[in-house]
């Protein structure tokens, strides 16, 4: 009996969104009379920063600052269609949406600037600061708050624009079954090293390190903050969490917070996490889907570094005490 | 029922309320005071979401009856910044990005305030020891140790 030490990698490929009857989302833009700008939205920020990434991709495009641009996402029934924040599209799906608006948005905002100027909008540009100038002639300005004021009281202009994103329905070839589910896909790689003590089961993991590949990080502090809790939740789901223990058998079932098992704050492996950048093709500003699957290859590495460990091959998750002293023991009977 | 007359406290600030016996501290404070930084996560004292200070003591509002808490002092999250300065805690859980759907913050805060009040130069097993009562789902728990060290260190700077 001894504790036993193993390492474990893995590596994955995941879509970013999905595609069952089409996957849509639609975004609306408009301005307000003082010059902020208002996006009007279904998606759901469900804590992953929805709302921040929205606003840097509306502040883009339009070319402000992005504590000017406000997201709406109150209330699905009277919001612009989206399928939904799952499957890590949000920001991809959405933000191709918001991006849509914005430049539509943004060109009528271009020409009543132009009215205002007496120039050609195509001789406009923002400076980010919330003005309007003309190329190669910057003294010659407007703010975007005088911008919107006119728009709504002199000129009669809805500075507004409408967004949509769909990702058509796509079939699979009679012959081959191909079908393309998804647009792009994040890469993901993770090496565990865990201890095993094979009188116990008890599996101990010591580091998780992790590279992720996710197109542009939009922004990178979240992102990392994303991919750090991921990181946990999947060691958490390797090990800990289930609602069915005995699955068909509703025995030992967690019943509450008591009973549902995650790794607590004294159980954290030393973690790691490096990002690698692959702008994708069709992506707002390069983005890709990193949400769900930064919990996915921590769960492969944990199941090979325990085989690595001891030996034993455990297929069903989480991979307990328990089934590890049962694999032990079917193992020693040989 | 009967309505009794509960009076405390709540971030220096005298409140009376009079509420059904049996009502959870969480509920008054919720849903009579209009107090809702302690969240109602599993409202049998298993997650932490709803820990206000009670006279200097880290509880659970959630197990608690409003009615016994005449007389005392009770702070929450929501009374930690001064004049619309954020406590040392609650910018370093922003600095540290130790929060993202937020649920369990308020809760994490008064833990770390009720740990730090009294170690003001906690080790990271003591942050894991105060905070062990208290469950994250988002974060991995990592950023909020780490935000706990960090105010505990801008704290010392300041009182040296």
């Amino acid at each position: 009996m001894a504790i036993r030490r193993g390492r474990g990698v893995a590596a994955i490929n995941y879509p970013t969104g999905m595609n069952l009857g089409g996957d849509p989302t639609q975004a609306l833009v408009h301005s307000t009379p003082t010059g902020n700008f208002m996006v009007t939205l279904s998606s759901v920020d469900l804590g992953q920063g929805m709302k921040q990434i929205m606003a840097q991709i509306c502040a883009e495009t339009i070319g402000v600052p992005t504590d000017r641009v406000v997201i709406d996402t109150a209330d699905t029934d009277t919001g612009p269609h989206c399928m939904g924040t799952f499957a890590s599209r949000g920001t991809h799906r959405a933000g191709n949406a918001v991006i849509q608006a914005a430049k539509e948005a943004r060109q009528v905002m271009l020409e009543v600037a132009a009215e205002e100027l007496e120039v050609n909008a195509s001789d406009l540009d923002t400076d980010g600061q919330g003005n309007i100038q003309v190329k190669g002639a910057p003294q010659k300005s407007i703010s975007i708050f005088d911008v919107a004021l006119s728009a709504h009281f002199k000129r009669g202009r809805s500075i507004s624009g409408r967004g949509m994103f769909l990702i058509p329905r796509s079939y699979p070839e009679k012959e081959t079954g191909a079908m393309k589910p998804s647009t792009c896909y994040a890469h993901a790689c993770t090496v565990a090293e865990v201890e095993v003590d094979d009188e116990t089961g008890e599996v101990t993991v010591l580091t998780v390190k992790n590279v992720f590949e996710i197109g542009r990080a939009l922004n990178p502090k979240m992102v990392e903050q994303q991919l750090v809790g991921g990181s946990w939740m999947g060691i958490s789901h390797a090990l800990y969490e289930t609602t069915e223990p005995y699955y068909p058998n509703r025995d030992h079932g967690g019943t509450d917070f008591n009973q549902y098992l995650m790794p607590g704050p004294g159980d954290l492996a030393e973690t790691e996490i490096i990002v690698l950048e692959r702008p994708s093709a069709d992506g707002p500003f390069g983005a890709k889907g990193p949400g769900e699957m930064c919990a996915n290859p921590q769960i492969p590495a944990v199941a090979n570094a325990v085989f690595d460990a001891v030996g034993v091959r455990i297929d069903t998750l989480p991979i307990t005490p328990e089934r590890i002293l049962r694999a032990l023991k079917a193992q020693a009977a040989g | 029922m009967a309505k009794v007359p509960v009076q405390f406290t709540l971030n220096g600030s005298e409140t009376a309320e009079f509420i059904e016996s049996g009502t959870t501290l969480l509920n008054a404070l919720r849903d009579k005071i209009g107090d809702t930084s302690p969240k109602g996560g599993c409202h049998q004292g298993t997650c932490g979401a709803c820990s206000v200070i009670i006279d200097g003591e880290l509880k659970l509002s959630c197990l608690t009856l409003a009615e016994t808490c005449n007389g005392a002092d009770i702070k929450t999250t929501a009374g930690l910044a001064e004049g619309g300065v954020l406590h040392p805690l609650q910018r370093a859980f922003l600095d540290a990005f130790a929060t993202q759907c937020g649920f369990c913050t308020p809760g994490m805060i008064v833990a770390a305030k009720v740990l730090l009040d009294r170690t003001p130069n906690p080790s990271r097993e003591d942050v894991v020891e105060a905070l062990s009562g208290n469950i994250c789902r988002c974060t991995g728990y990592e950023p909020i140790i780490q935000a706990v060290l960090t105010a505990a260190r801008a704290n010392s700077q300041n009182a040296a």
